[in-house]
């Protein structure tokens, strides 16, 4: 593990969870969708989180930067607890990046003003200061050429690497990322997973909701599998993979890894 | 390193679809029994009125001279309109004065024409719109540099109706988009009020919030206290059009998905600037043509401000209809001024469909954009 490398960037707690999840709980109206969520995440560390879906494993890192609100238990992000603090959230969204599965970039801005936007408005940074930035992380996922170009003008897997760069440009703490391969046309998979690859070698922290398999073997420290809202089994990849403990885990694999 | 390949290879041609007019009349008007008689009927149909309209029109018509001279003539009576355009376009202005109103229209108009550009839309722009605004405002009112006071009754005529449109659109368009904001606000009060004040205007027709405007209002207030009658017209056009922008902004609002929400969100940009970066730029886009025609519905509504007795452009052609020397020529007065109520709508059409395209960032294919 990369424990070396991640000790510089642990500050002054190096053993303190930078992510703490305590019996957090949420409902969909009446649906238990997450049910007493318990999960640390270390600084530097990689977690994969795997499951059918409507297990709530979207639900759950979406709750870690509040585009989800729990109902019960706490979250604990950096050292501040998520409430309805306005101010406390928007500090945390600062800490956390995410990419969606959609990508969701701004269609009506370029793939430069796309990534700046975040520095410039919630960070206060200098345009000319927030634009070098951005063509630094638009050169590390490799589409610093399309800077000018609109969303809508690049293939999926480019806008995807815009999307993880827009996130690189807060410089998050944390990247959350939700099904990030799932809308990719198949070619394309590679494109982005190599991104991710090479973000996880930085010493990023990651959450990686995902069904690639393979990249959870290469990359993750541990991998989380989710049913009905609940944590079933957390593992290192081998172990998960070669000798899962629960009946639906092995059922979950063998449907998907044929 | 395929070049061996491809040069044995036989490019396909695109197999040609034009076959000239011929083919073209004949596989658009007359390709099916049914449509060649409608083909001919509509023929025949141009052929009885376009000859006749254009003998009245243009052949027979009278540009110049008396109403004697028009009265013996078939054609239509250009004359009136020329006798009466200063009356049709001004109003009661003061005759020697009219350049004063004139002047005004064409500071606007230059400005107008000015602010199409994209590019000329920085801090300058503001400058401008001020300078011309205040310019208008000295032209009109007189009573400084020499010029002579003329009060507001007196205005009429093509910069009443360009000035109450245009500020009946300005001020519709941003309390269109508060009013839509306000109606997806997760405040009750302001949500209540939002929907209550939309759905009570957009229920009753503008005659009666002119009436309330011009009639009812006074009565509410003080005695001896006047509001000047331009400004409670303006503030009915603004107060009954609002409603409607906005519910064509909320539409727009809804149209925009969650993720663009949550992206921004994620990127901590407050309410404020999830908004003025992400969502309006994209709402108000996506609303344009919606957003125009009722723009263009301004214009058209300015024209009922006859009824509260201000002679709008539509008031002085009537008014000008009465006069005992020049009467029976009212289809040359009222086409007159359907052609400039025309130019002025079609205008704005057109200009927005041209904004459309520019602002269009879809796919390369149907990027037409100025700035590179």
């Amino acid at each position: 593990m990369a424990d070396n490398a991640d000790k510089n960037v642990m500050g002054t707690h190096p053993d303190k969870p930078i992510i703490r999840i305590i019996d957090m709980h949420k409902w969909f109206d009446n649906f238990h969708v997450l049910n007493g969520i318990n999960l640390d995440v270390k600084r530097g560390e990689r977690i994969v989180i795997c499951g059918p879906s409507g297990s709530g494993k979207s639900t759950l890192i979406r709750c870690i930067n509040r585009l989800e609100e729990h109902h019960k238990g706490q979250v604990i992000v950096d050292g501040i607890e998520m409430t309805n603090d306005l101010k406390k959230i928007e500090k945390i969204r600062r800490e956390v990046g995410m990419v969606f599965q959609q990508f969701n970039l701004f269609p009506h801005l370029t793939i430069l003003e796309n990534v700046t936007l975040g520095p410039i408005w919630a960070k206060k940074l200098p345009k000319a200061e927030a634009e070098k930035q951005a063509m630094a992380y638009l050169e590390r996922v490799k589409v610093a050429e399309q800077a000018k170009k609109y969303p809508g003008q690049l293939s999926g897997g480019q806008q995807q690497r815009v999307a993880i760069a827009r996130s690189l440009c807060m410089q998050p703490k944390i990247m959350l990322f939700d099904e990030v391969t799932s809308a990719l046309d198949p070619e394309m998979v590679k494109e982005v997973l190599d991104v991710m690859i090479e973000l996880a070698r930085a010493g990023m922290t990651m959450i990686v909701v995902t069904h690639e398999m393979g990249f959870a073997k290469t990359v993750a420290h541990r991998v989380v599998f989710m049913d009905m809202g609940r944590i079933i089994e957390e593992n290192t990849p081998r172990e998960f993979f070669e000798h899962p403990r629960h009946e639906r885990t092995r059922l979950f694999l063998s449907q998907i890894l044929h | 390193m395929m070049a061996a390949a491809s040069e044995e290879e036989k490019i396909m041609e695109r197999p040609i679809t034009q076959i000239g007019v011929l083919g073209w009349i004949r596989a658009n008007l007359f390709n099916s029994p049914l449509n060649s008689i409608i083909t001919v009927g509509l023929l025949y149909f141009l052929w009885k009125v376009i000859p006749p309209f254009v003998n009245w029109f243009l052949i027979n018509s009278v540009w110049s001279g008396a109403p004697a001279q028009c009265r013996a003539a078939d054609g239509a009576c250009w004359a009136f309109i020329r006798e009466k355009i200063r009356f049709i376009l001004f109003g009661f202005f003061p005759y020697e004065d009219q350049w004063r109103p004139l002047t005004s229209v064409l500071i606007l108009v230059s400005i107008l024409i000015y602010s199409r550009n994209r590019r000329h839309w920085n801090r300058r722009l503001i400058y401008f719109w001020a300078l011309s605004l205040a310019a208008i405002l000295i032209l009109m009112m007189g009573g400084i540099l020499g010029l002579k006071p003329v009060s507001y009754e007196r205005w009429g005529g093509l910069p009443l109706t360009l000035f109450i449109s245009i500020g009946g659109i300005v001020g519709a368009y941003p309390l269109g988009i508060l009013l839509a904001l306000g109606r997806r606000s997760k405040m009750i009060a302001i949500k209540t009020f939002c929907i209550f004040y939309i759905e009570l205007i957009r229920g009753v027709p503008l005659i009666s919030v002119l009436f309330m405007s011009s009639v009812m209002f006074p009565l509410l207030l003080p005695e001896g206290f006047v509001v000047n009658k331009l400004l409670r017209a303006q503030a009915a056009i603004i107060l009954f059009t609002a409603p409607y922008i906005a519910e064509v902004v909320r539409g727009g609002l809804q149209a925009i998905p969650r993720g663009q929400y949550e992206a921004a969100a994620s990127l901590s940009l407050n309410y404020y600037q999830t908004l003025r970066r992400v969502v309006l730029p994209q709402a108000l886009k996506i609303i344009i043509p919606p957003t125009v025609n009722h723009f263009v519905g301004v214009v058209r509504d300015s024209s009922l401000l006859l009824i509260i007795a201000l002679l709008d452009l539509l008031n002085t052609t009537k008014t000008a209809l009465t006069d005992t020397r020049w009467l029976g020529f009212s289809t040359e007065a009222y086409i007159f001024a359907a052609l400039i109520y025309f130019i002025i709508c079609y205008s704005m059409a057109h200009y927005s469909r041209r904004l459309e395209r520019e602002l269009d960032t879809r796919e390369q294919g149907s990027k037409r954009r100025l700035d590179g």
